[in-house]
């Protein structure tokens, strides 16, 4: 079904290189160095774009539109044509797209100082960015001597509250781990290798690592955990609470395969739940049995989809043991997820921040564990007011592929990525170089830190811990009584 | 010379009053004292209010006790000596003429002083400095000499922090702690120090009536911006 | 128009204090005149002061300053004392009329001693049981309001310059070893005799100086500890993590104030291993009681008091001393005005607390 036209115009120089580019087989090239387009097959991925010498090619919304109707759109007429053609479960991949729900960071403004206290220059002035994120115990406890002992378990500490989330090898390529490993040390935080495991060449790069605990357990053994920081038990995300996932034996191969330690060829299956845990007490019970196995020497990380309950699902897990709670939006990407569930399932990160913070704080154990939000921070203003709805962290995916090249043309789940990153395909894969990707990831979240400390200096706010739940520094606009009381904060002008 | 007290006259009246030299005594924490002041000498005994000497314009305001908050705020020209100690935010965005104080300074004193053509701003300081000296400096020289106080730190943190032109000099050989790595640090030589140093001195020592060779002994160090690091690489427009 | 309590007002001031070490009980008379040295850092919309050791009659009872709006607000009060305290003693709190004092309360002071039967049946100890009674006599009677509650100590607030406060109050009739002051500069217009400082919570008092920028940040965190912060302002929120911290906690003062004017992560990384170490824990465990933006304060508490600076020493405060006297003010000219010529004069480092208490020949 046709969505996007390609065209050209009179500057091409017929050097085949979009031809060359394109993954989708939307471009060919025909007899006599000509260019034939397979409008149907394009993804809007802009390869060709970026990469024509001349500025020749453009892609354009296909201009035939179905009779508009106000109730079934053209999207609904294509997709029930799909599902009336192949019987199939619509597959679609990275986040949300639902115009009617509102992004709640949109409607959110950041409050700055005038005269009654000093505004900051974070150029020249001392501004601290500096995270610890983990568990911290009730009270102090005293040495004989009356000293103040370390009893704070073990905790991760980042330069910046931006953390990039889980995206596992199999669904992304090794130089796309390797890229987010790199970048991730150079910045003093911390990437999340996703369930596939963690390939080996990638081991020295364990103080800036989270591994991942999921339902299938690809790839998790001793040297597995003991190769991070910190382990993350994903109960779900944001793109598809509540199922599992499945990688096709076809990119099972090679070191793929041998990094899940799944048999070539062979689909891996991510089980809907973890089938030992049935309850949150069964929770509790693998984060000390993860505990345990690594010395208590790591924080427990439990990611969950934000999902309707999601304020005593936090608390039941900050009781559970964890050191960390990772909350996934609504709008959180994902390499393949049905299209229904990715659209409908789940609330918006922000809802969940504010629920989660304020539950916790009612329970009076929200300074007992860490917060980090993730599923569409779209930028450091995202990411200043999840902080300040009460997250210690934020978490990227989708923005850190943007990074890499990723123009959201939402066909991961093809395994064709023309920008080669949600891919297998060697040839593929060879167009991300990691260390420049690197040296993109650096920049992007340098850059969201120094605007992070421009709006916090703006606030008079010089450390980034005051700013954590601090929802005077927003208000409201365009939003009614009861999502200002979720989101705990005043009306504009209030 | 005319000598008022403050008790008794007004500030606004007195004002009108000044002759070419006066004494003012009697102060306690009375507000913009030889503010804006062009001409004359103006002896100020007691303890002075905020905003002493702000915008001082060429006038001399001579201070045998301490002073408090933002004294020689946006001065222009002119001096500025006082015997004790200063406050916080001495001197904030001077343009030009001499801040001489004989004890110490609070914390950020000569934030933001600038030099333009031949104005140019000295801030010197007999005593120790408070953290955040010569924040955003922006020109003239900023001397510390931390006299009775040899061997020990004689500023505080964030020194210097954010400047981009204009020297501090410091009679130390100590590095501030947590020195900006935008700042360079060198030693002074001999040359500068006689070229640069001796002259502002005598003059400070003079004010104060104390020797001079004291106030030079021993070795300084000079804290400059490093101009390869600049802060317009940061911004990328849209 | 919202109240303060309602809405967040932000205000500017001035502070004084003066200390005692040997127990020298002093009139009131001192501290109004350095507090009125600073009037033009006041708008008349707000004064107060906290003294200690002024009813060494009652010291073993603690002592209730409580504002009414009306007889029933009285009435209704007296009855839920009646139920949880003996009442040793019970007066207006006298003062002398002045033009420049308008619209007050009716002002009364208890002297009350915990029913012993009630006290055993709550499980709590005695400070507990007399705050928790504070707390729910502002909670939930409509027109009155408790200004303090601790043992031998007492705060006298009002809406107006704090010097026509204190001879509203006649505290120059008042004899302690511990006197501090304030005088307000809100941005709202009416004022509210509640939202004057000092503000206290059992013996301890804050006055303040400044607005910080973590105010929510700290609001929300310690009311998750079971406080309420019923007038929005930083004092009270500061007055809470005091207690938090000291009574709750367990830490020191010293620890308290490297808590909420925590060094730099690079100044801490300058220190020697055992501090790095220490002030680090202090920063990591109780980050969420970091305040940010300025602030001065003196905190009185029984035998002593503490004068801190946010880490930035965004606001100005100078000390001086002479004999076994302590003084703290916004400005030197309110320290020299009640003593010429102290022995030392200085202005303490943002973030490093200034603690003074009393010497042990004066605390028998």
């Amino acid at each position: 079904m046709r969505r996007y036209r390609i065209r050209k115009d009179e500057s091409c120089i017929s050097c085949m290189r979009c031809a060359r580019e394109c993954s989708f087989g939307a471009i060919t090239e025909g007899e006599g160095r000509t260019l034939v387009f397979h409008h149907g097959k394009c993804t809007d991925c802009q390869r060709c774009v970026s990469f024509c010498p001349t500025g020749a090619i453009y892609v354009t919304e296909d201009g035939n539109h179905f009779r508009s109707n106000s109730v079934f759109m053209e999207d609904d007429i294509r997709e029930i044509m799909l599902q009336a053609e192949t019987g199939g479960v619509l597959l679609s991949s990275m986040g949300a797209e639902r115009g009617n729900v509102p992004i709640y960071f949109d409607r959110m403004l950041l409050n700055a100082s005038q005269v009654t206290n000093p505004s900051i220059d974070p150029l020249r002035e001392p501004m601290e960015t500096a995270v610890f994120l983990g568990r911290r115990p009730e009270g102090i406890e005293r040495d004989s001597d009356g000293r103040i002992a370390d009893n704070l378990p073990p905790h991760l500490e980042l330069s910046t509250p931006i953390m990039f989330s889980a995206m596992s090898y199999g669904a992304i390529s090794l130089n796309v781990h390797r890229a987010l490993a790199e970048a991730a040390a150079q910045l003093g935080t911390y990437w999340n290798t996703g369930e596939g495991g963690l390939h080996e060449s990638l081991y020295p790069f364990k103080a800036n690592t989270i591994v991942q605990v999921a339902s299938g357990r690809f790839g998790v053994h001793g040297t597995y955990l003991n190769a991070a920081s910190a382990i993350e038990i994903k109960i779900g995300q944001g793109a598809k609470p509540g199922i599992g996932g499945h990688l096709t034996g076809k990119k099972i191969i090679g070191d793929v395969s041998r990094t899940r330690m799944v048999p070539e060829g062979m689909d891996a299956i991510s089980p809907a739940p973890h089938h030992d845990i049935y309850s949150i007490e069964d929770l509790a019970q693998l984060v000390m049995s993860l505990k345990e196995a690594t010395g208590y020497m790591k924080p427990v990380i439990v990611k969950v989809a934000a999902v309707h309950n999601i304020a005593p699902i936090a608390s039941g897990i900050a009781r559970s043991g964890a050191d960390i709670i990772s909350i996934d939006g609504f709008r959180g990407g994902t390499g393949a997820a049905p299209k229904r569930l990715r659209d409908n399932v789940g609330i918006p990160i922000e809802l969940a921040i504010a629920a989660v913070d304020q539950r916790l704080r009612e329970e009076r154990i929200r300074d007992r564990v860490s917060v980090i939000a993730s599923g569409g921070i779209r930028n450091s203003a995202d990411a200043v007011k999840a902080i300040a709805l009460g997250a210690d962290a934020v978490s990227i995916g989708t923005a850190a592929l943007c990074a890499l090249g990723c123009h959201i043309c939402a066909s991961c789940h093809t395994g064709r990525c023309a920008w080669g990153l949600a891919t297998q395909d060697p040839a593929l894969m060879e167009r991300l170089d990691p260390e420049k990707g690197a040296a993109r990831l650096v920049n992007l979240v340098n850059a969201w830190t120094r605007e992070i400390k421009e709006i916090m200096g703006g606030m008079g706010i010089n450390s980034i811990e005051a700013l954590r739940g601090n929802r005077l520094a927003l208000r409201g606009v365009d939003l009614n009584s009861k999502e200002l009381e979720i989101l705990g904060i005043r009306y504009a002008g209030e | 010379m005319k000598v008022l007290d403050i008790r008794k006259n007004g500030l606004r009246s007195i004002g009108r009053q000044l002759g070419e030299e006066t004494t003012l005594t009697g102060c306690l924490g009375e507000r913009y004292i030889g503010c804006a002041l062009q001409e004359g000498i103006l002896h100020v005994e007691g303890t002075p209010g905020n905003a002493l000497a702000s915008y001082l314009d060429g006038g001399t305001v001579l201070v045998d006790g301490n002073a408090q908050d933002a004294a020689a705020d946006t001065m222009n020209a002119g001096l500025l000596a006082i015997k004790g100690s200063a406050g916080d935010a001495l001197a904030y965005g001077m343009r030009g003429g001499r801040v001489y104080v004989l004890g110490d300074a609070g914390y950020r004193a000569g934030v933001h002083m600038k030099a333009y053509e031949d104005r140019k701003s000295i801030l010197v300081i007999g005593g120790k400095a408070g953290s955040f000296l010569g924040e955003y400096l922006a020109g003239g020289i900023i001397i510390v000499l931390g006299l009775g106080h040899e061997g020990e730190r004689i500023t505080g943190y964030f020194c210097g922090n954010g400047m981009y032109a204009g020297t501090i000099y410091l009679r130390t050989d100590q590095t501030p702690l947590n020195l900006s790595d935008k700042l360079l640090k060198r030693d002074v030589d001999t040359r500068e120090k006689e070229s640069v140093l001796r002259p502002i001195i005598t003059d400070f020592a003079s004010a104060f009536s104390i020797p001079a060779e004291k106030c030079l002994e021993g070795s300084f160090i000079a804290i400059e911006a490093d101009g390869s690091k600049s802060y317009s690489q940061l911004y990328a427009a849209v | 128009m919202k109240k303060e309590g309602e809405v967040r007002i932000s205000s500017g001031c001035a502070i004084s204090g003066i200390f005692c070490r040997d127990g020298r009980r002093i009139s009131g008379e001192a501290i109004k005149r350095s507090i009125a040295v600073m009037h033009s850092r006041s708008n008349g919309l707000g004064g107060g002061f906290a003294a200690y050791g002024i009813y060494p009659q009652y010291r073993e009872y603690p002592a209730l300053h409580v504002f009414y709006d009306s007889e029933t607000a009285r009435e209704e009060t007296e009855r839920f004392l009646g139920r949880r305290f003996d009442i040793i003693n019970l007066s207006k709190i006298p003062v002398r009329q002045s033009a420049k004092i308008v619209d007050a309360p009716l002002i009364w002071r208890y002297f009350i001693l915990p029913l012993p039967h009630m006290l055993q049946d709550s499980q709590l100890d005695e400070d507990e049981y007399t705050s928790r009674a504070a707390i729910m006599i502002n909670d939930s009677i409509t027109g009155a309001y408790v200004i303090s509650c601790g043992k031998d100590m007492g705060v006298f607030k009002a809406v107006g310059y704090p010097e026509d406060v204190a001879d509203f109050y006649r505290i120059d009739e008042y004899e302690g070893y511990s006197w501090t002051a304030h005088g307000r500069y809100p941005t709202n217009t009416p004022g509210w005799w509640a939202g004057s400082h000092p503000f206290s919570l059992l013996d301890l008092t804050v006055v303040h100086n400044g607005e910080i920028s973590s105010y929510d940040a700290n609001r929300r965190a310690v009311e998750m500890y079971g406080y309420t912060c019923n007038l929005l302002t930083d004092t009270e929120v500061i007055a809470y993590m005091l207690d938090y911290l000291s009574r709750k906690q367990g830490l020191t003062l010293k620890e308290c104030s490297e808590v909420l004017a925590a060094p730099f992560w690079s100044t801490i990384a300058i220190k020697d291993k055992e501090e790095r170490r220490r002030l680090s824990y202090l920063r990591k465990m109780f980050s969420s009681f970091l305040i940010t933006g300025p602030f001065s304060i003196l905190v009185g508490f029984s035998g002593g008091m503490m004068a801190l600076n946010d880490r930035l020493k965004l606001r100005s405060l100078v000390a001086a001393e002479k004999g076994s006297t302590v003084y703290f003010s916004s400005e030197e000219a309110a320290i020299r005005i009640i003593e010429e010529s102290p022995d030392r004069v200085w202005a303490p480092r943002g973030g490093e607390a200034v603690i003074v208490t009393l010497d042990k020949e004066a605390v028998s």
